[in-house]
């Protein structure tokens, strides 16, 4: 008898797992995946998130040769035309707004990295990116603080044709190796890697890294996320 | 039970293995598809599997049961230090020099094998020692392509990102090349002992 027992408790082991399994998959939604797996994300990203340091850097790489063209991937909100010498991109800040001329953001210390790229994908890059690290920026500008002096939660980053967008929490994009790029590779930033200013943070996958900045808004709800709203991880934190 | 073969214990920590790298596979091809580095899968393949697309699934079925996967082999190798059963497993020296004959008589090439007084011989012992170490491997490396930044001194230990990857896949490989061979011995093995890997023991012959 207890023989059969053992076979029993096996066959239910399997027919629950596979029930499991479809009901997970066929079952409710969250943002383009499925709600177990959405709910696996944030808990990856509550535990990740709180042993993540801003002492903790992506690895330091021997730079590329100069104009090496860094890889192109993927273009959307980068199609509209675009003036280049005009150019200016809008800071929302919730009490304060303003339009920052393009040559501002040349005028800040210039900081340079070079480390891997990585994209979801899979595929990775030794990448030289160089321009304002974000935290500098803030302070240059007394931003993304609220009046009680604390960081806001979240920041959102959205191109100027409003196509792409994406939302970062703020420790990640006070972390020392963010930076609003307008080199890569010892060149400007070329038109199809984000001319002519574009995110860079190297902690996290390469779909956060946004091109083209049209807008920089700070908020304690988390604005929307392109890829996040397509069944990716909201987080992506490496 | 005197005569038990397997314990309860480590027939769940082996049942549990089955779906759980059954899906780790499934969704790491998911993921491999979407940027394919060493293999260019069949595109008849790829359709039957119906893999296009479905990276973010991958991810988030992989990161999910990673957990399963690696908390189920952590408490395995607890059970094996504290219940001594790692003596069954691991091979000794002697294992090593009496690994021929058992190989041999396997292939079918010596007729009468040798006598066998343990649970496992010595090439059994080795694949299933390997296996671990293959399931620790997939762990590691897998780590330290999930978090190269936080688990940074990781991945530079294992060569880098991109040498992470390629490791993460060849043991993919390799372990799946170890059930091919474990399933095709279980089934030359018989019924009553692939039973006891279910019940626990095997019939005793009165």
């Amino acid at each position: 008898m207890k023989k059969n027992k053992a076979f029993l408790v096996l066959g239910l082991f399997f027919i629950l797992v596979i029930g499991g399994f479809f009901i997970i998959q066929k079952g409710a939604r969250k943002d383009g995946t499925p709600t177990a797996l959405r709910n696996s994300f944030i808990l990856n990203e509550k535990l990740w998130a709180s042993i993540q340091s801003a002492k903790r850097l992506s690895v330091k790489k021997s730079t590329p040769a100069a104009g090496k063209v860094p890889r192109v991937n993927g273009l959307v909100g980068l199609k509209s035309e675009i003036d280049l010498t005009n150019y200016s991109i809008n800071i929302v800040n919730p009490d304060k707004s303003m339009h920052l001329p393009i040559s501002s953001f040349y005028l800040l210390p210039k900081i340079g990295y070079t480390t891997d790229f990585r994209c979801i994908e899979g595929w990775s890059e030794e990448t030289h990116y160089a321009g304002a690290r974000f935290s500098d920026f803030l302070e240059a500008h007394n931003l993304g603080k609220k009046l009680d002096g604390k960081y806001y939660a979240y920041v959102g980053l959205i191109t100027p044709d409003k196509k792409y967008y994406v939302s970062i929490d703020m420790e990640s994009m006070l972390h020392p190796q963010t930076v609003l790029a307008y080199e890569m590779n010892l060149q400007p930033l070329s038109l199809d890697n984000g001319a002519p200013l574009r995110l860079i943070i190297p902690i996290k996958y390469g779909i956060k890294s946004l091109k083209r900045i049209g807008t920089i808004t700070f908020s304690d709800s988390r604005p929307p996320d392109y890829w996040a709203e397509r069944g990716y991880d909201w987080y992506s934190g490496l | 039970m005197n005569n038990q073969k397997h314990s309860v214990l480590k027939r769940c920590f082996h049942w549990i293995n089955v779906p759980s790298l059954a899906i780790m596979a499934w969704s790491g091809i998911l993921i491999y598809w979407a940027h394919q580095a060493y293999v260019i899968l069949p595109k008849i393949l790829v359709d039957k599997l119906n893999l296009h697309h479905r990276l973010a699934e991958g991810m988030g079925w992989h990161f999910l049961v990673m957990w399963i996967f690696a908390l189920n082999g952590l408490g395995y190798c607890l059970y094996l230090i504290l219940s001594g059963d790692w003596r069954n497993i691991f091979p000794r020296k002697k294992d090593f020099q009496e690994l021929l004959p058992f190989v041999l008589h396997d292939l079918k090439i010596l007729k009468t094998g040798p006598d066998l007084r343990e649970i496992y011989n010595p090439a059994q012992k080795m694949a299933y020692t390997s296996a671990i170490l293959m399931g620790a491997g997939l762990i590691l490396t897998g780590a330290a392509i999930f978090k190269p930044v936080q688990l940074g001194w990781l991945t530079s230990l294992l060569g880098g990102y991109e040498a992470a990857r390629l490791e993460h896949f060849i043991l993919l490989v390799a372990i799946f090349l170890f059930f091919i061979v474990h399933i095709l011995q279980v089934m030359r093995s018989g019924w009553n002992n692939f039973r006891a890997m279910v019940v626990g023991h095997e019939i005793e012959k009165e």
